[in-house]
C-alpha cells in the first residue's frame, strides 16, 4: 500500500492557501464515497446553503486507483445546488490516476475567488491562477486554453466547467478530460459559485510496488479477464448505446417526454446505427483497457465548394435516450449535434434532454409559450434544440433560468408537473416500471446506478415489494462498496468479493478484507444521514403521474405495488439514516467505530 | 536484435496500460511516467495520442552524451541501461530528439530497454516488436 491513511490536500480559494492533511480512517471508510462523506464532515455544513463560499468540493479516489485496471473513477461530492442535499458525482477520464499520480487520495476545494481562478496542483506543485479573461468561454474552448498554461501532457485530467457552470445551473456538469463528466446534481454550479472555471491534477509522482510476484501475477490475471472473455465485450463493442434496441422491444424505452416507451424510429438511433454511420473511435480512462468511450463524428458543411468541418462528439446509451429518444431526434448526427452543443455548454446531457422534452410538451400542451421557450419546440427538431440548449445554458430569460433550476421547478411555476420526468432530477432512461422508478426516485443520487432496480425490472414481473426491496438495499450496499474502491461500475462482473480481498491483500491491506461489508453498510448510513440532515424527506417523495400511464412489457405500470415500494424504501432510509443510539448527531464521524446493524 | 516500434498509434485509446505495465514489471513501480514508453495526447483527447518512445536510434545521441557509461549503444540501435553508474546529469533526456526519456524528479532517466513487456498490455496491439536491420556490414565495411 502507499499509505493507511488518506493524504487530503485542501485548496481554500477565499486565501489562495493550500494546506495538506493527513486524516486516519481508512478500514472505517475505504475511500471514494467513504472518504468523501467522511471529508464532508470535517469540511462540511449542514446548516448553510449550497453556494456557501464554505461548502467543499470534494474529489476522491480508491485504495486500489492505479493498482488494478479499472479501478479509474473519481469520486465527486458536493451540496447540490439541485436540492441542496449532500451528494455525489461519478467521472473518469485521467481524473482518478492524475490524483493518486499527485499523491492525493482526494482534493477538497473551499471558499470563494474574488475573480476566476484556475487551480493546478501536482505532488510538487501548486499554481493558483486568475482566468477572468476566460469568462463565458465554453468547456472545449477552456480546456484547449488550459493545456497551454498548465503543464503535464499525458499525466494530467483537465475540469473545467462552461458557461452553464459559470451561470449556477442546477444541473451544470464538470467536464473532464473531454469526453467524461461528472455529470449531475451540478457539480459545475458548486465550481462556479466559487469562481472556479477549471482545476488541473498532475500526477507526476511513482509509487514502490510491493514485494513479491504475487501483486503482477494478478493484475495479469484481471487485465486477461477484462481484455481476453467476454465479459466486457458490451463496453468496448457497441457501448452501452446497445441498450436502444433491447429497451425498445420491452416497451421500456423513454420517447417522446415519455408519451411512448417504444418506437418502430428507435432503430434509426441504436447502438447498431451509431456505431455504422458515426463511430469514428473508441478511447479509454486511464488505467482501464476496455475503451467503452465512443466518439461519434459529425461533419458539417459551413460554405458551399465543399467546406466542412467535421465535430468529435462522445455518446452513450443516456446521451441518446435523452437527446435523442426523448426528443424524438431520430438521426444519430442531428443527436450528436446537440449532444456538442450541451457539451459546450457544460450541462448534464440528461437533466438538459429531459428538461427540453418537458418543455416541449408544455408548448404543445399551451401551458407556455413561445414568448418563454423563444424557439418553436418542436420534435425531432435539432436545430431549434440547439439553440434552446444555448438559451439554457446562458438563461437567455425567466424561462430557461428556472428551467435551468431543474424541470420540476420550472412545471411549479407553469404547470405541467404531470408530465415532468423528474425521479429526484431528470430521469435516466429506464422505463423498466416500477422497481426503477421507486429506485431513481429515491435514490441517493437519483442516479440509475444506485443500484440496478432497471435490471431487477427487466428480470421480475412478480409484484413482491420486500423482494424487490432487499434488492435495492443489498445491491445498493455493494455498488456502495465499489464506489468507496472507486471503480468502474462496469467492471462490477469481475471484480466480486473474493477478487476485491485478493486485490487489496496483494498491495498490503490485507486487513480490510473481512470488513467490506460493514464498511459498506457504514457509508450507506452516513450518506443517508447527511441526506437527511440536510432536510430530506423521502417519505415525502412524488413519483409523477406520467410513470402511472406508461405500459411495459409486464403490463401498465400497477400503482399500488409503485407506491407500495416507495413508501417501504422511504421508510427503510429513514431508518439508516437515522443517528445511530451510540452517537449523538453532532458526534464526529472519525469517532465512530461500528455502526450497529 | 529487437525494437519496440508504436507502429499502430491511431488505433490507441489512451489506457495507459502499457506503461503502467514498463513501470510495474521493468521498474517495479506504480506510475505511469517512470517507464520507457509514455502515452499523451497530440493537444487534446480529440487530436488521438502519440506513444513517447525510444527509437532504437544508431548512434543513440543519448548515449553519446552519457558521461559515465550508465547508458551505452546497443548494437544494432538504441541503448542498454546500467543504472548503477548514472550520476543522474539528465544530459540524455536533454539530447534525445525525440523526448523519449523521462527525468523523475530526482533526475533518474526511464528509457525503453525494447525488451517488450508492455506489447502484450495493449488491447488494440498498437505496439510491436521488430527485427532492427543487422549493422554489421555497414560496421565492417572500409567504403
Amino acid at each position: 500500500m502507499i499509505r493507511d491513511f488518506f493524504r487530503v490536500m485542501v485548496v481554500d480559494l477565499t486565501t489562495g492557501k493550500t494546506r495538506l492533511k493527513e486524516i486516519p480512517g481508512r478500514a472505517e471508510y475505504l475511500g471514494g464515497s467513504g472518504l468523501a462523506a467522511h471529508l464532508f464532515r470535517e469540511f462540511g455544513h449542514i446548516d448553510r446553503d449550497w453556494d456557501d463560499p464554505e461548502q467543499p468540493l470534494i474529489f476522491a479516489i480508491g485504495p486500489l486507483t492505479g493498482y488494478f485496471p479499472l479501478m479509474s473513477k473519481t469520486c465527486c461530492a458536493f451540496r447540490s445546488p439541485y436540492h441542496n442535499q449532500y451528494t455525489e458525482s461519478y467521472a473518469g477520464g485521467k481524473s482518478a490516476l492524475s490524483l493518486r499520480f499527485a499523491d492525493l487520495d482526494a482534493l477538497v476545494v473551499t471558499g470563494k475567488a474574488k475573480r476566476l481562478t484556475a487551480v493546478c496542483v501536482g505532488s510538487r506543485l501548486v499554481d493558483v491562477r486568475d482566468v477572468e479573461y476566460m469568462r463565458g468561454f465554453d468547456a472545449i474552448q477552456t480546456g484547449r486554453v488550459l493545456r497551454k498554461i498548465f503543464p503535464g501532457s499525458g499525466r494530467r485530467s483537465i475540469m473545467r466547467i462552461g458557461p452553464a457552470g459559470e451561470n449556477l445551473s442546477a444541473y451544470a456538469c464538470i467536464n473532464v478530460d473531454t469526453f467524461r463528466h461528472f455529470g449531475r446534481m451540478g457539480g459545475g454550479a458548486v465550481m462556479g459559485a466559487k469562481n472556479l472555471k477549471a482545476i488541473c491534477v498532475l500526477g507526476d509522482r511513482g509509487f514502490d510496488l510491493p514485494e513479491g510476484k504475487a501483486y503482477p501475477k494478478l493484475y495479469k490475471h484481471i487485465f486477461e479477464q477484462l481484455t481476453t472473455t467476454e465479459m466486457m465485450a458490451k463496453y468496448h463493442g457497441l457501448g452501452t448505446a446497445v441498450n436502444i434496441n433491447p429497451l425498445n422491444a420491452l416497451k421500456s424505452l423513454p420517447w417522446k417526454n415519455l408519451q411512448q416507451t417504444s418506437s418502430p424510429e428507435a432503430e434509426k438511433i441504436s447502438g447498431e446505427t451509431f456505431a455504422d454511420d458515426t463511430l469514428l473511435r473508441n478511447a479509454a480512462c486511464a488505467g482501464c483497457p476496455v475503451g467503452c468511450i465512443h466518439v461519434g463524428f459529425v461533419r458539417e458543411q459551413f460554405q458551399t465548394n465543399n467546406q466542412y468541418l467535421y465535430r468529435q462528439v462522445g455518446y452513450d446509451y443516456e446521451p441518446i435516450f435523452s437527446c435523442g429518444g426523448m426528443l424524438e431526434v431520430t438521426e444519430a448526427p442531428e443527436v450528436l449535434r446537440i449532444l456538442d452543443v450541451i457539451e459546450k455548454e457544460g450541462l448534464d446531457c440528461m437533466s438538459a434532454g429531459v428538461a427540453l422534452a418537458w418543455a416541449t410538451e408544455a408548448l404543445e400542451k399551451g401551458a407556455i409559450s413561445e414568448n418563454e421557450t423563444l424557439e418553436p419546440l418542436k420534435w425531432g427538431d435539432s436545430e431549434t434544440y440547439m439553440r434552446a440548449v444555448e438559451h439554457l445554458g446562458r438563461q437567455d430569460n425567466d424561462f430557461y433560468r428556472l428551467l435551468a433550476q431543474g424541470t420540476m421547478k420550472c412545471a411549479k411555476r407553469y404547470g405541467g408537473e404531470d408530465y415532468a420526468c423528474v425521479l429526484g432530477q431528470e430521469m435516466a432512461g429506464y422505463a423498466t416500471g416500477e422497481v426503477f422508478f421507486v429506485a431513481e426516485g429515491l435514490g441517493f443520487r437519483h442516479s440509475h446506478l444506485d443500484s440496478g432496480g432497471y435490471a431487477y425490472d427487466q428480470k421480475h414481473d412478480e409484484k413482491d415489494v420486500d423482494k424487490a426491496l432487499n434488492f435495492l438495499l443489498q445491491d445498493g450496499r455493494e455498488r456502495i462498496v465499489l464506489n468507496c474502491m472507486v471503480g468502474c461500475l462496469f467492471s462490477r462482473g469481475v471484480y466480486k468479493d473474493d477478487l476485491l480481498a485478493e486485490a487489496l491483500e496483494s498491495v498490503g491491506y490485507g486487513e480490510l478484507n473481512g470488513s467490506m461489508e460493514d464498511i459498506g453498510r457504514r457509508v450507506q448510513r452516513m450518506r443517508w444521514r447527511l441526506r437527511l440532515e440536510m432536510g430530506y424527506r423521502p417519505d415525502e417523495v412524488v413519483i409523477p403521474k406520467r410513470y402511472t400511464e406508461i405500459t411495459t412489457w409486464k403490463g401498465p405500470v400497477d400503482v399500488d405495488y409503485m407506491d407500495a415500494l416507495r413508501r417501504a424504501y422511504a421508510a427503510k432510509i429513514m431508518e439508516m439514516g437515522a443517528p445511530p443510539e451510540d452517537e449523538g448527531t453532532q458526534a464526529p464521524l472519525s469517532t465512530a467505530k461500528k455502526t450497529p446493524s | 536484435m529487437k525494437a519496440l516500434r508504436a507502429a499502430r498509434m491511431e488505433r490507441c485509446i489512451g489506457c495507459h496500460s502499457c506503461s503502467l505495465a514498463c513501470a510495474r514489471q521493468v521498474h517495479k513501480v506504480l506510475s505511469w511516467n517512470k517507464a520507457g514508453i509514455r502515452i499523451s495526447s497530440s493537444g487534446g483527447l480529440s487530436t488521438g495520442f502519440e506513444a513517447r518512445v525510444c527509437l532504437a536510434c544508431h548512434p543513440a545521441p543519448c548515449a553519446q552524451a552519457c558521461p559515465t557509461g550508465s547508458l551505452a549503444q546497443r548494437r544494432d540501435g538504441g541503448v542498454i541501461q546500467k543504472r548503477n553508474l548514472c550520476i543522474r546529469c539528465g544530459k540524455c533526456a536533454e539530447a534525445c530528439p525525440v523526448d523519449a526519456i523521462f527525468l523523475d524528479h530526482l533526475v533518474n532517466p526511464y528509457v525503453c530497454i525494447h525488451c517488450g513487456q508492455c506489447v502484450p498490455y495493449c488491447p488494440h496491439d498498437c505496439l510491436e516488436l521488430v527485427d532492427l536491420p543487422s549493422r554489421e556490414e555497414e560496421e565492417g565495411s572500409d567504403d
